[in-house]
């Protein structure tokens, strides 16, 4: 009687995998076409960056980033993400956590606000700016008025000469608009996940605003800011639309890097293009590896955290 | 100490950017094709002006589309001298922003052009289609390549040049030039923002069979392209412009900057021996005599129409084709 049982659930178990799972002809299809898919769009491509910036041999290789104007290119992409990532890596954190652990008034519309600039088109962003500091903009009209509104500051704004777009600033600020989602984007949901139970544990306990910040906030999203910060330097880094609208596309002083590999490949030098694009591929490969890195910690970490749960409930 | 360390290296990296732009320095800004012309120019008037004032200088260079580099500098970019695709672009500067007098064209001679070029068409080695004129491009079945006339100078002489041959076809008037240019923009897959554009659209991406461009272009392009005389040959057509590229200073800026003097220097060195000399080098047509002479071998002979005696000028040509409204737009929009 049992034996016959045993049986029939052997055979029920298998006839439900069959029937659960796809005939093997399609599994093999269906992986294959992923498979062809990442290949063509993916590897494919990849490849062709560096065998197209080899082609000539590691010395043409390097010798497209010895170019005076390639290393200030690298020069400025550099300071733009430098100022731009630790701006937005303390924007976001605060926006997230004012938005996950406190309830206020207009707290959607601040949400939405976060998300604008994923949903303008970057050349939008980016001629937002020239309509604000350009000659015939805001602060162009402002500049030029007989009659200003603050003549102490008017005078103060000539006598600087500072120039916003087409220099610098314009494109440091571009870079601030296009990747200010990036960290708050990657921490509400995980802030809001957690809740605020510890938060308030830790204040009845007596800790001070900063220090439930410090002790307990910041280590439990660790891994999602540091996510988030990996994210957001990628796409400073890899700008192209809004910078280009601001960026006067003076060789030497105004274009970054994506904006040179764009030179290079518009005056036939196809080679040197894609030497200095291999820079960003590699920058990509480099984020995609930290990614899955801090994904294996996080998950571990989360791991670690229920086993240690389950222990103590268990003594 | 670390958030030290990072912010003493942020301020570093920050003032090193800073005195970096004080140098004193020209910036050039100018249209699509003459990227090549300009690093030429620019070394040979640095060693000039370091030999005669002993000052070190670097001319600094910015391209793209002439109608869009026009509007740059308008909106503020900082050019001490515009090297530009046509006095309209030019005109602007002083229409929309008075960044410079509106007599600027008398300032230098030849009407502030050193040099000149005109419009030919490439086509694939071979010539596949059998293009040979400007009615070829009308055929059904020719995909045409010319970059955008609303930000491209080049395109606009591309446009006025294919309109001229059809005016001066036995019985061609107005409409039928309409006619004509718009069979022409029927075949156009792809219009991009500048002359360089279209030729990578052209030589690297492959699309098209004609490309209509700068004569200088379609040179370089056999020259500077690998294998490109491999690739390309040049059809010159029976008829074309003569397009006069215009440079002039920029007044607002020089000023403020104090660069007046070397931005003028700069411009006058274009119609020196040396000046026409790197132009002639470069495909562009020399304005004096001699030189020109010497590169008489180089440059096809052809009827060349003029915008001033066959368009009555640019700042006519502009309004009745190019500006909002005007002919191009009916043509294209009905497109």
């Amino acid at each position: 009687m049992a034996g016959n049982v045993s049986t029939l659930a052997y055979v029920a178990k298998h006839r439900q995998r069959r029937s659960l799972g796809d005939p093997r002809w399609m599994r093999f299809t269906l992986i294959g076409a992923a498979l062809l898919f990442a290949g063509l769009f993916l590897v494919v491509p990849l490849a062709a960056v560096f065998t197209e910036a080899l082609r000539k041999g590691w010395g043409a290789y390097f010798a497209a980033f010895a170019d005076k104007d390639a290393q200030a290119a690298i020069r400025l992409t550099f300071l733009a993400a430098g100022i731009a990532v630790p701006l937005n890596l303390v924007f976001g954190l605060a926006a997230s956590w004012a938005i996950a652990k406190f309830d206020f008034r207009g707290k959607s519309l601040l949400i939405s606000l976060i998300e604008l600039p994923f949903a303008i088109s970057p050349v939008i962003s980016g001629l937002v700016y020239v309509l604000l500091f350009g000659a015939q903009g805001w602060l162009g009209h402002y500049l030029a008025a007989e009659h200003p509104l603050f003549p102490w500051l008017q005078q103060w704004l000539i006598a600087r000469d500072l120039h916003i777009i087409f220099a610098v600033p314009g494109i440091v600020l571009a870079t601030i608009f296009v990747t200010f989602p990036f960290v708050a984007r990657e921490l509400i949901p995980l802030m809001q996940a957690q809740g605020k139970d510890e938060e308030l544990a830790a204040l009845t306990l007596g800790a001070t605003g900063w220090q439930t910040f410090r002790r307990v906030t910041l280590p439990n999203v660790k891994w999602g800011l540091f996510y988030g910060v990996v994210l957001c330097n990628a796409r400073a880094m890899g700008e192209f639309g809004a910078v280009s609208v601001v960026s006067g596309h003076i060789r030497g002083e105004t274009n970054t890097i994506p904006l040179h590999v764009e030179i290079l490949y518009n005056e036939y030098n196809t080679q040197a293009a894609f030497a200095v694009a291999s820079l960003l591929t590699l920058l990509a490969l480099v984020t995609l590896v930290l990614k899955n890195l801090v994904e294996w910690r996080h998950r571990r970490a989360l791991e670690a955290a229920a086993a240690s749960d389950i222990r103590q409930f268990a003594t | 100490m670390k958030l030290k360390t990072l912010s003493f290296a942020l301020l570093s990296l920050l003032t090193a950017a800073l005195a970096s732009a004080k140098t004193i320095e020209l910036l050039n800004v100018s249209y699509d094709p003459t990227r090549e012309l300009y690093v030429d120019f620019n070394k040979a008037f640095a060693a000039h002006w370091k030999a005669k004032t002993g000052d070190d200088l670097t001319v600094k260079q910015s391209h793209g589309g002439s109608g869009k580099q026009a509007r740059s500098v308008i909106d503020g970019l900082q050019a001490d001298v515009v090297t530009l695709a046509l006095s309209a672009d030019v005109d602007a500067l002083n229409a929309q922003a008075k960044l410079i007098p509106p007599d600027w064209q008398k300032r230098l001679p030849e009407n502030s052009a050193p040099y000149t070029s005109t419009i030919v068409l490439l086509v694939r080695k071979g010539n596949p289609k059998g293009i040979k004129d400007w009615s070829d491009l009308a055929k059904p079945g020719i995909a045409v390549i010319t970059p955008n006339p609303k930000t491209s100078g080049g395109a606009r002489w591309n446009y006025l040049a294919a309109w001229g041959y059809a005016l001066k076809q036995p019985g061609g008037n107005e409409e039928k030039a309409k006619q004509f240019v718009s069979a022409i923009f029927k075949n156009v897959p792809v219009l991009d923002s500048g002359a360089r554009g279209s030729t990578t659209t052209f030589t690297e991406r492959e699309i098209g069979d004609v490309l209509i461009t700068w004569e200088n272009e379609a040179f370089l392009a056999l020259k500077a392209i690998e294998h490109g005389s491999d690739r390309f040959e040049i059809v010159v057509p029976s008829l074309s412009i003569l397009a006069e590229p215009t440079v002039s200073v920029v007044d607002k800026v020089v000023k403020k900057k104090g660069t007046e003097a070397v931005a003028k220097a700069y411009l006058e060195y274009l119609y020196s021996d040396e000046g026409q000399e790197i132009a002639g080098k470069n495909f562009y047509r020399p304005r004096n005599a001699a030189v020109a002479a010497k590169y008489a071998g180089v440059f096809p002979k052809l009827q060349l129409l003029t915008i001033d005696a066959d368009f009555g000028g640019w700042t006519k040509a502009q309004k009745t084709h190019f500006a909002d409204g005007g002919v191009f737009d009916q043509i294209y929009l009905a497109k």
